[in-house]
């Protein structure tokens, strides 16, 4: 049965084969979508809303207008970085909860390292120099926090679940510690704990002028190339994905099963350090308390809905950011409160992981494929 | 049980009020200074236990519940929610309004439970995913009701949030309450007290009643249990309930014994801290509450330094930092999680879907 429907695809020419297999594939989160969009509207008609006005704004809000789609893109951005980390550390049997942490503390280096290195050294550096140095520590902040949980997983079996999400307390307790006292912006009147602006030099220009979308977004994409090549092409995307599928066999097959642990965490902490770079580099051009509350769960949903597949991951992330960047348009339109789009994504998650309820009211064949992620407390 | 684990936690939570006592003998006597504290500890301990050993009963059952910390925030949620409506648009009393709300908290941990357990027992949903699914649309609908309803006009409460009735009253132990100064320790709330008798009811059904042998033979070899006769799905979706049901009595805590309100994200990682008391406790509920004893002492502790803050000799001066105290529960979290104290058996089956 199996061979045959192999020995039919073949015969087919390779672009449609391709356009099948994609279709395939992205059937069942796009049929979560609708689902999960229609019982919104549900929720939004129990409340007194009118969900087709509600869905109008969203839309427009998020594609409606050039200006509308920049905004959109400016959204993915730390979006695509926050779930390729977590899609990563999933190829890679981890459940990397600590995306928020991890992005806060890249952020905060990089906030760092763009209004404070200038004034240490006492010149003003070239962006060729401050823009990757920014960048490079940045990340290299959020692959430390990652590594922790990684290196206590391999080495003692303490769970990531739990260790990340403690991680994420430390490192938002520490952030929030920095730009209330030490690095606070001490310009007259500020009230708020943010660091100061970053130099012209460490910063992303816009892609266009008058448009916030700037080239933060390219790399997003860029980066996302470079992970699918790395998973897929290489010896030690082979290694994360076998002892992600499959440890023991990992194991018997000579594969450092630990380093390799400990190497997916780091990875994926300097994927989502880069989330948070991105924001202050391309966008704030400071770090502000609370800017990214909720990125870091909100890129677990992004992660599963794109399949932990890079390339799904851009196009989870572009929709979850025109959900959260079109929802302030609703808002405006309808007063339904934007948080109703949490409710949304909750639900999307939810008919993505059991896709089996999908699968059932739309009658559609089950494939033998079971996303399996975690083994349980053991390690 | 296992007394190196004891040991390790007495030492813990010795160190801390040592602490706390160092520094404030200059303004308070020791045994007030002691007393309070342990009265903090067993009150902040409340969620904790209970979240822990919902998570038992998960787990004791097979089924992982990562889903605590949602059905705790889900749960402080409609419970306020129910207190609050009972009072203000049927204007009950605040104490029944109150008890109505409790159980409404109780129950709505239950559905919490429900949907987790239809999604991992009937659907076979990863487990870890189910729970982080419970967490995000408990972040979701918590946080889209409480705009909807309080701060939105033209809502049932016309934009405003509403008086609250109040919490539950404290009640007094008869006998061991006229202690002189020690007292004070057995003046505690409905749901502190109650949270300490399900430990040892938990015990009592987990490890001496059919019930629970039933139960731990569906979270350690199902196979052998289905051939005997137990019905293995009915096991794990009950017991599943019932953590969610102690769950929710944890969220209670937060909205209708602790403070009189709600806000987003109250439940502040409780939730996932119940889950290390629960593993540190090795799975078993006396266990669980000694460990989550230790997270009440540590927040105890970080109450209490506050209070003492202008005595903090110069030389500890970074113990009157908010923030660096604020991260003791943490990296305790995280000290006693990665094996400090040896390594922890978890149930066999445990998130492993059972397939006939």
């Amino acid at each position: 049965m199996q061979s045959n429907e192999e020995q039919n695809n073949s015969r087919e020419n390779p672009v449609k084969k391709l356009l099948k297999t994609a279709g395939n594939t992205m059937l069942v989160p796009f049929l979560a979508v609708l689902t999960a969009l229609i019982v919104g509207g549900v929720v939004i008609a129990m409340v007194g809303g009118n969900p087709f006005y509600a869905y109008l704004g969203l839309f427009q809000g998020a594609f409606g207008s050039a200006k509308a789609w920049s905004e959109t893109a400016v959204w993915a951005s730390p979006y695509i970085f926050a779930g390729l980390a977590v899609a990563l550390a999933f190829k890679g049997g981890l459940f990397n909860i600590g995306a928020e942490g991890q992005l806060a503390l890249g952020a905060v280096v990089a906030a760092w390292i763009g209004y404070a290195l200038p004034d240490m050294l006492g010149v003003s550096l070239p962006t060729i120099v401050h823009l990757p140095l920014a960048i490079g520590l940045g990340i290299l902040a959020g692959a430390l926090w990652g590594a922790i949980p990684g290196a206590l997983k391999a080495y003692t079996g303490g769970h990531e679940v739990i260790n990340t999400i403690m991680m994420n307390y430390i490192a938002l307790n520490m952030v929030s510690f920095l730009l209330n006292g030490p690095m606070k912006d001490k310009s007259p009147g500020n009230v708020i704990a943010r660091t100061p602006e970053i130099a012209e030099s460490a910063r992303f220009t816009p892609i266009f002028e008058g448009f916030r979308l700037h080239w933060g977004f390219v790399l997003a994409l860029i980066v996302a190339v470079v992970v699918w090549w790395l998973l897929w092409k290489t010896t030690l995307g082979f290694e994360i994905r076998t002892v992600g599928s499959n440890p023991d066999a990992a194991k018997y097959a000579g594969i450092n099963v630990k380093r390799t642990i400990i190497l997916t965490m780091t990875l994926s902490g300097l994927l989502a350090g880069l989330a948070g770079v991105i924001e202050v580099t391309g966008l704030n051009y400071r770090h502000e308390l609370g800017f990214s509350v909720g990125y870091g769960f909100d890129a677990i949903a992004i992660a599963l809905l794109g399949k932990t597949h890079p390339l799904g991951v851009v196009l989870a992330a572009i929709l979850f950011a025109g959900m959260r960047n079109g929802g302030t348009r609703m808002q405006f339109l309808t007063q339904i409160p934007v948080d109703v789009i949490s409710v949304i994504q909750g639900l999307i998650l939810l008919f993505v992981a059991a896709d089996a309820i999908i699968r059932y009211i739309y009658r559609i064949r089950a494939r033998e494929e079971r996303l399996v992620l975690t083994r349980g407390w053991g390690g | 049980m296992d007394w190196r684990r004891f040991s390790v936690i007495a030492l813990v939570i010795a160190i801390l009020f040592t602490v706390v006592l160092l520094i404030g003998q200059a303004r308070d006597e020791p045994l007030v200074i002691i007393t309070s504290l342990m009265a903090t500890t067993i009150a902040v301990a409340t969620p904790l236990t209970l979240g822990a050993l919902s998570g038992i009963f998960c787990e004791r059952a097979g089924v992982v519940n990562i889903g605590i910390e949602g059905m705790m925030l889900g749960a402080a949620f409609f419970g306020w929610l129910a207190a609050i409506y009972m009072n203000t648009i049927f204007e009950m009393p605040p104490l029944l309004s109150l008890i109505v709300g409790v159980i409404g908290a109780i129950l709505t941990g239950g559905l919490f439970a429900l949907l987790h357990a239809v999604l991992s027992i009937t659907y076979k949903v990863d487990q870890i995913i189910g729970g982080t699914v419970i967490n995000i649309l408990a972040i979701g609908i918590t946080g889209f009701l409480n705009r909807q309803l309080f701060f939105e006009s033209g809502s049932i409460f016309g934009g405003n949030v509403p008086h609250a009735p109040g919490v539950l009253p404290r009640i007094q132990i008869p006998f061991l309450v006229n202690i002189p100064v020690v007292g004070r320790i057995f003046e505690q709330q409905p749901v502190a007290i109650s949270a300490i008798l399900l430990v040892i009811i938990s015990h009592y059904v987990l490890f001496h009643t059919r019930w629970g042998l039933r139960t731990r033979a569906v979270g350690e070899h199902p196979k052998a249990a289905d051939t005997v006769g137990i019905n293995v799905a009915f096991m794990r979706y009950a017991n599943v309930v019932i953590g969610g049901f102690l769950a929710g009595l944890g969220g209670a805590y937060f909205t209708l014994e602790s403070v009189p309100s709600f806000e987003p994200l109250l439940t502040n990682g409780r939730g996932f801290i119940s889950l290390a008391a629960m593993i540190f406790g090795n799975w078993s509920p006396f266990g669980a509450w000694a460990a989550a004893l230790v997270f009440g002492a540590s927040q105890a502790f970080q109450i209490k330094l506050q209070l003492f803050r202008d005595v903090i000799p110069a030389q500890w001066a970074f113990l009157q930092n908010s923030y660096i105290v604020g991260l003791t529960p943490y990296i305790l979290t995280m000290l006693i999680l990665t094996g400090i104290v040896g390594k922890t058996i978890p149930p066999a089956a445990d998130g492993v879907p059972y397939e006939k």
